[in-house]
């Protein structure tokens, strides 16, 4: 399986994306003067993904990145920490369960993915769950192989590379 | 049976041949006074034989693809053949989330 070389190829594709629509940090912080375009920029930090975590990429562009940018990708309303919906909640609360490396984006901060996502995969509804790169279902197929034991072997199957 | 229920069974009838259909409208659990916004399903059908469960779902979103558009906004479901609800042992339906306010078309 290359997933995890296909990974570390494209490491800094979005800081987490699970961002809230506010302000990216460090955009509004600083009521200094406007930085000078020094020769050498300043080193931008992880977190410092554009607004909504996609930033200029075309959806579908973004989305193919998306989908491969770690082992689990969590397509949700909200965030695993504070989420917005009751199927979402289930999902992620599963995923974080087994302790995995989990990429969320919250599609309520970006209306085009929150619709793209839905025709990328050919799927109706969020939350979306890709593993591997691959499609794998939305809240209730997830619990039913969480409950079955699919979802372990899955996961386990991955991490062994 | 609201309008949009009985326009869901009819579509599983027709278009999965459904030999069992459990439809819950759930809508007030959720958000707002709207009812027939969220459903909780069951639906068994030989169809479904052989086939995994994404593509199973797949089915039934095709089938309801009209519901969907017309104001159905969440839909979880169980998807069986009938050997499958046969060997079921209590009830399959889904134990539904409780709403967390973010709602809305999806």
């Amino acid at each position: 399986m290359g997933i995890f070389n296909r990974v570390k190829r494209k490491l800094p594709v979005v800081g987490g994306g699970s961002g809230s629509p506010s302000t990216p940090p460090g955009a509004k912080a600083q009521p200094g003067p406007a930085r000078p375009q020094a020769a050498t920029p300043p080193p931008r930090p992880a977190s410092a993904a554009p607004a909504g975590g996609r930033g200029d990429k075309a959806v579908d562009e973004f989305l193919a990145e998306f989908v491969q940018s770690k082992p689990v990708v969590l397509f949700m309303k909200g965030s695993p920490q504070m989420p917005m919906c009751g199927f979402s909640a289930n999902a992620a609360g599963i995923l974080l369960s087994y302790g995995v490396d989990l990429a969320s984006f919250d599609v309520l901060s970006d209306p085009e993915v929150r619709q793209g996502i839905k025709d990328f995969s050919q799927w109706p509804t969020i939350p979306q769950i890709y593993i591997g790169g691959e499609f794998v279902g939305g809240s209730d197929i997830l619990m039913q192989m969480h409950q079955s034991g699919e979802l372990k072997e899955m996961l386990d199957e991955l991490a062994a590379g | 049976m609201g309008p949009l229920a009985t326009r869901i069974h009819t579509a599983l009838h027709r278009e999965l041949a459904a030999e069992h259909i459990e439809l819950v409208d759930e809508s007030h659990m959720h958000s707002g006074p709207a009812a027939e916004t969220h459903f909780n399903l069951v639906v068994v059908s030989e169809t479904f034989d052989g086939k995994r469960l994404v593509a199973r779902q797949r089915l039934v979103y095709g089938a309801l693809a009209a519901e969907l558009r017309d104001g159905v906004h969440a839909l979880t479901m169980k998807t069986l053949t009938p050997a499958e609800f046969s060997a079921a042992a209590g009830p399959v339906a889904n134990v539904s989330p409780a709403c967390r306010g973010g709602s809305k078309a999806d």
